[in-house]
């Protein structure tokens, strides 16, 4: 479970201060699909990267999975992200030298799990992921877009994390492929529980979502059921 | 994160690059390769210059006319230039100090010697029969100079090795033949055994004659060049030293030891000046390589800066999924002292190959020793760790956010 309480932001920058959020308050339950959406400059990436632990808030407090870590050290919110957040990238990130089952181990290698394991969790990350077994042992970048993302997708469940964590999934994909991806979120969120943040700014792409929490200027301005959820096909035609 | 996957990813990112690694590896195997050759080429110079200076004899002090001139083994003094040892005094030393165990005055010059057909211009050295104990000296065939030869003028000469190939063909048998020094007939009594060694001054390119045979024939008066004078052992050689001295101050009538006519030297000395000009030899050698290695390092720290910044993003990520800051910095120290063991281990072959090919090609005796395999080993390690520190901190301090969105 998420629970975001009264959560200020403000960039101290060479003296100069920018507020960015202004009491962000919310719950996300477990099993839960939602999108977080707002237009540049919204503060949706700021929030998303306090969501993920890749920053802390400068006043409030973040429950992520029961446990508070917005006063934690650079290396302990490493530790909370390598064990309970997956990210998904707009721009996937994989090592591009690498074959997709190393990219797909990586975060088991920072986590202490003995080979073996790190390889069984990969195949079945890549299995839930969708990505055929055939691409395994290619080079990451010998595969299309849609299949990267597959793969990072993959990297980002194979931790089988609390959250995961999309930020613009689709905003390097055609229409089609961004369908499909969109598709397998859905996927995941229906037949294996996994709970899912998408931030995005684009309202259609935010309506494949249960929720939508709509951010502008810092503040929530909207945080709603989606009634008219899109359903998105994960399978390739 | 364990050894063995630190290992890994290292290896990992050091093959996907492989040009890149490998040119920055040349810096630190030419680097290592370079000290490990220079150092075995000055070390093997020493070993050469020590044990040539000791195969003239052991615990000698060498008698010699004129002032000190320096460490040179024999100061060669033109005629009537420096005529102030006679061979009274080699007989007075061998009398008076009973410290001297074997004393051997010996008179040397060059001449122009002839067999039938042949000729050669050569050290000539006329001396008694103690000589070849004094300046260890072993023959192969036939007989040195004896006692008998001397009393009796004999024109008698015994050959280096060297000498007698140059004049009767390599191995010939030289014993009973006649040769010419300075037009005078000479019967070969005897072959010494060859000492090694080659180019001037070699202990095998010689002739040995009876000194009264030298003194009549050859030069025409009673000087000697050099007087040998052996110690009974290496403890007593300063005392010897100083008694030899006292002596021949005594004899030449000369009261302040700093107007001698003469100079006494002691073997140790010569050993030490010459391995101290090998020393600053070899230490300039090992400088000149060391500034190789030094520019290898640079390079690594170069290579494995532009590696942080090339690979940001891919820093981030990792950051993103949960490497430490430890993590990182340990990756890319991995990265640098893995780049400097293999081009350590590389240039280590490197050297030990010019040092052999040195020995080969140039004859030039070389020895790599452990020590500076050891050192050049060091300071790889050592160039890893303090090129690569650098980098290794830039990495792991990058702010994961911002790495993520570098463009």
């Amino acid at each position: 479970m998420i629970k975001c309480k009264d959560i200020y932001k403000t960039y101290f920058n060479s003296g100069v201060e920018t507020p960015v959020l202004f009491g962000i308050d919310f719950e996300i339950k477990d099993g839960e699909f939602v999108a977080i959406m707002g237009p540049s400059g919204s503060g949706k990436s700021t929030l998303m990267h306090i969501l993920g632990a890749l920053d802390t808030p400068t006043s409030g407090e973040y429950f992520l999975d029961g446990k508070d870590v917005s006063k934690l050290t650079d290396d302990e919110l490493a530790g909370i992200r390598n064990s309970k957040i997956g990210f998904v990238f707009q721009s996937f990130n994989l090592l591009s030298r690498a074959t997709v089952l190393r990219n797909v181990m990586l975060p088991l290698v920072y986590a202490d799990i003995s080979k073996e394991h790190r390889k069984k969790a990969a195949e079945e990350a890549l299995e839930a992921a969708g990505l055929s077994s055939d691409r395994w042992e290619h080079l990451s970048n010998q595969l299309s877009g849609g299949q990267m993302q597959r793969v990072a997708i993959a990297r980002a469940l194979v931790n089988n994390p609390a959250l995961i964590l999309a930020d613009e999934p689709t905003g390097n994909l055609d229409t089609k492929t961004g369908e499909i991806v969109l598709g397998t979120f859905q996927e995941l969120n229906r037949k294996h529980a996994h709970t899912i943040v998408l931030i995005t700014h684009e309202p259609y792409v935010a309506e494949h979502a249960d929720r939508i929490i709509h951010i502008q200027d810092g503040k929530i301005l909207e945080d709603k059921k989606n009634h008219q959820k899109r359903v998105a096909t994960h399978i390739y035609q | 994160m364990k050894l063995i996957d630190i290992f890994e990813e290292t290896y990992f990112s050091l093959v996907s690059n492989k040009v890149r690694t490998a040119l920055t590896m040349l810096g630190i195997i030419i680097g290592i390769g370079s000290v490990i050759g220079m150092i075995s080429i000055g070390q093997g110079a020493q070993g050469t210059i020590e044990s040539s200076i000791q195969s003239i004899g052991s615990n000698l002090i060498l008698v010699t006319p004129g002032a000190q001139k320096g460490a040179g083994v024999q100061v060669s003094a033109g005629r009537g230039s420096a005529t102030s040892l006679k061979q009274e005094d080699a007989e007075a030393i061998a009398k008076e100090i009973s410290l001297a165990q074997a004393v051997a005055p010996e008179i040397s010059r060059r001449y122009q010697v002839t067999a039938p057909g042949t000729n050669t211009n050569t050290q000539v050295v006329g001396t008694v029969s103690e000589y070849p104990a004094v300046r260890n000296i072993e023959i192969e065939e036939g007989d040195f100079v004896s006692g008998q030869n001397v009393n009796g003028i004999s024109r008698v000469a015994v050959l280096g090795p060297t000498t007698r190939d140059d004049l009767f063909g390599e191995n010939a048998d030289a014993i009973g033949q006649s040769i010419r020094i300075n037009k005078v007939d000479f019967k070969v009594i005897g072959i010494t055994k060859s000492k090694g060694g080659s180019g001037f001054g070699s202990q095998d390119d010689m002739i040995y004659v009876p000194i009264s045979t030298a003194q009549r024939f050859l030069a025409g008066d009673t000087y000697v060049t050099t007087i040998s004078v052996q110690a009974k052992d290496a403890d007593s050689m300063t005392e010897l030293q100083t008694e030899v001295t006292n002596l021949l101050l005594d004899r030449h009538k000369i009261s302040d030891p700093t107007q001698a006519d003469f100079s006494v030297m002691n073997q140790a000395d010569i050993v030490a000046t010459a391995s101290s000009v090998t020393g600053t030899f070899t230490i300039l050698l090992g400088a000149i390589a060391g500034i190789s290695l030094l520019v290898g390092g640079i390079g690594i720290m170069n290579m494995m800066l532009t590696t942080v910044t090339e690979r940001t993003r891919e820093i981030g990520l990792r950051k993103a999924i949960g490497a430490k800051r430890a993590n990182i910095s340990t990756q890319f120290l991995a990265e640098a002292i893995m780049l400097t063991f293999s081009g350590g281990i590389i240039g280590l072959i490197l050297g030990w190959l010019i040092s052999l090919a040195v020995t080969q090609f140039a004859g030039i005796a070389t020895s790599v020793s452990l020590s500076s395999v050891l050192l050049a080993f060091g300071v790889s390690a050592g160039i890893g760790v303090v090129f690569g520190y650098y980098p290794a901190r830039r990495a792991s301090g990058l702010n994961p956010i911002e790495a993520l969105r570098y463009e």
